[in-house]
């Protein structure tokens, strides 16, 4: 049989034969193959773009948390802040009332020491007049006694007017 | 090393010492070619072979079909016999021959529905591990998991660059001419049966094969591509009054499948043709002593080895090279089917 004359017979079997190769394999091979394997990696390619996303997601929550942070640190130094000058402002309060309560009292014990020392005035001078009184009475009743006796008795309670008004 | 030579050159020596005058010519295209029958190996003597049927149409008594070991030693059967070629002919009353009609079972035929069946299974049992599996979950280990490197290797670098956006449609057929090739070449490199047989190297078989993509070229190509042949972009008087550049399209359209018929042939006939010629030095130098025979034959011996390695890549090179030919001419006849 020569070598580059096609014989006829072995074209006739082998169009069949391969027709018939290519008909099952084309219906039950490699479509079946190559469409799972493409849904294989049209799923794994879904699934990194998934990934993706998440690692995406999840590194907006990241700066999210971050920024949330900040924020409350920042409102905790306000808080402390605004805390302690409202302490530091009640606490002038307190001193200006009190120093206000205290002037108060202090005017107020003046006010009744010099009231106090008023009234003992008065009991004072009223002593005297009484004293002026008796004393002049005495001395009145003295008179007509003895005239020596008189004079004595005179600077004797004189004397005494005066030390009486020295103690008080 | 030198042990391991030594263990090859006494294994070959009787087999140098029982040959005999050998036919080359028998030899080589008794290898190669194609028979009615499939001579496997000569036992005592004796030759083991498997007769094929022979199934004849004669214009004058119709159909014949009988086995192969009626004709095989030259002898005349229903009128039939083999010629100087070894084909079959009819004898006439006058004396003269003609040719039947003939769709013997040959050896190439047997080969051919052997490696198809193998192919058949091979690629089946792939398909129905993703059957079985859910293969979005899991990837095949394995042989499923070796044919699937092969398909997608072939499916994306092959066909999905050559052919296109819409290689879907194609992809069957280039997947089965792929595989369909790399078997046959492969089963081809086996020396014993069921391999052995030439059938890739046969020029009816790649004709088979271009004549597919020739047709599926043509069948499915697109206005454009019509329209390049017929009436390509080029100066006027190219084209009318004398249509050389249509001529020359034309004609282009059968020697791209011609190319591809003519280089998988020739490749893998040469190849088969370099190993026999690389083994028969140990037949061929039998008479000329035993030293010369024996470090001959390991000098063969390793040459074949290398041939064989060769022949392996070989086979994967020529069905990849025809796949992506083929994709390359079908991509050409799709080219602006995307605007």
């Amino acid at each position: 049989m020569s070598l580059i004359t096609p014989d006829f017979g072995l074209l006739f079997w082998m169009t069949v034969i391969f027709a018939v190769v290519f008909f099952i394999l084309a219906k039950f091979g490699f479509p079946v193959i190559t469409g799972m394997v493409e849904k294989r990696s049209d799923r794994i390619e879904e699934s990194l773009r998934k990934a993706d996303e998440a690692e995406k997601a999840l590194a907006e929550m990241a700066e999210r948390r971050e920024q949330i942070i900040s924020e409350a640190k920042a409102e905790e130094a306000k808080i402390l802040k605004e805390a302690s000058a409202t302490s530091d402002s009640i606490v002038a309060g307190a001193k200006d009332k009190a120093r206000e309560e205290a002037e108060k009292v202090l005017e107020q014990a003046r006010i009744e020491i010099a009231a106090e020392k008023e009234s003992a005035l008065r009991d004072i001078r009223r002593l005297v007049a009484r004293l002026s009184v008796e004393v002049s009475e005495k001395v009145l009743r003295a008179d007509l006694d003895e005239d020596k006796k008189q004079g004595a008795y005179l600077d004797r309670l004189i004397d005494e007017v005066q030390r009486s008004q020295d103690k008080s | 090393m030198k042990r391991l030579l030594g263990i090859l050159v006494a294994l070959l020596l009787p087999l140098s010492l029982g040959a005999q005058d050998i036919d080359m010519d028998e030899y080589l295209f008794g290898h190669v070619g194609d028979s009615y029958g499939w001579h496997i190996t000569t036992f005592k003597g004796e030759p083991v072979s498997i007769h094929l049927p022979v199934i004849v149409r004669s214009k004058t008594t119709g159909w014949h079909v009988f086995s192969s070991k009626h004709i095989e030693e030259g002898e005349e059967y229903q009128g039939f016999v083999l010629n100087e070629d070894g084909k079959l002919v009819e004898l006439q009353p006058d004396g003269s021959y003609v040719k039947p009609l003939d769709i013997s079972i040959t050896k190439n035929v047997l080969g051919l529905m052997v490696n198809s069946l193998i192919l058949v299974l091979i690629v089946l049992l792939t398909a129905r591990w993703y059957k079985r599996h859910d293969a979005t979950k899991q990837a095949p280990r394995g042989f499923a998991g070796m044919m699937e490197m092969l398909i997608m290797m072939v499916e994306d670098d092959v066909i999905k660059e050559c052919v296109g956006p819409d290689y879907r449609k194609y992809s069957p057929y280039l997947l089965t001419a792929f595989f369909f090739i790399f078997v046959n070449n492969l089963m081809g490199i086996v020396p014993f049966f069921p391999g052995g047989a030439n059938i890739t190297g046969n020029i009816a078989i790649t004709m088979t094969l271009a004549l597919f993509t020739f047709l599926a070229v043509n069948i499915f190509g697109n206005k454009h591509y019509w329209k390049d042949i017929l009436w390509p972009d080029v100066p006027t008087w190219l084209k009318v009054p004398l249509p050389l550049m249509p001529l020359i399209e034309i004609i282009g359209m059968f020697t791209k499948p011609f190319s591809l018929m003519v280089r998988l042939f020739a490749n893998i006939l040469a190849g088969h043709f370099m190993l026999l010629g690389v083994i028969a030095v140990i037949f061929l130098t039998a008479k000329m002593g035993v030293g010369l025979n024996a470090g001959l034959s390991v000098i063969s011996v390793v040459f074949g080895i290398f041939m064989d390695v060769l022949e392996l890549l070989v086979a994967f090179i020529q069905a990849y090279v025809f796949t992506m030919l083929s994709s390359v001419f079908i991509g050409l006849s799709r080219q602006h089917s995307t605007e």
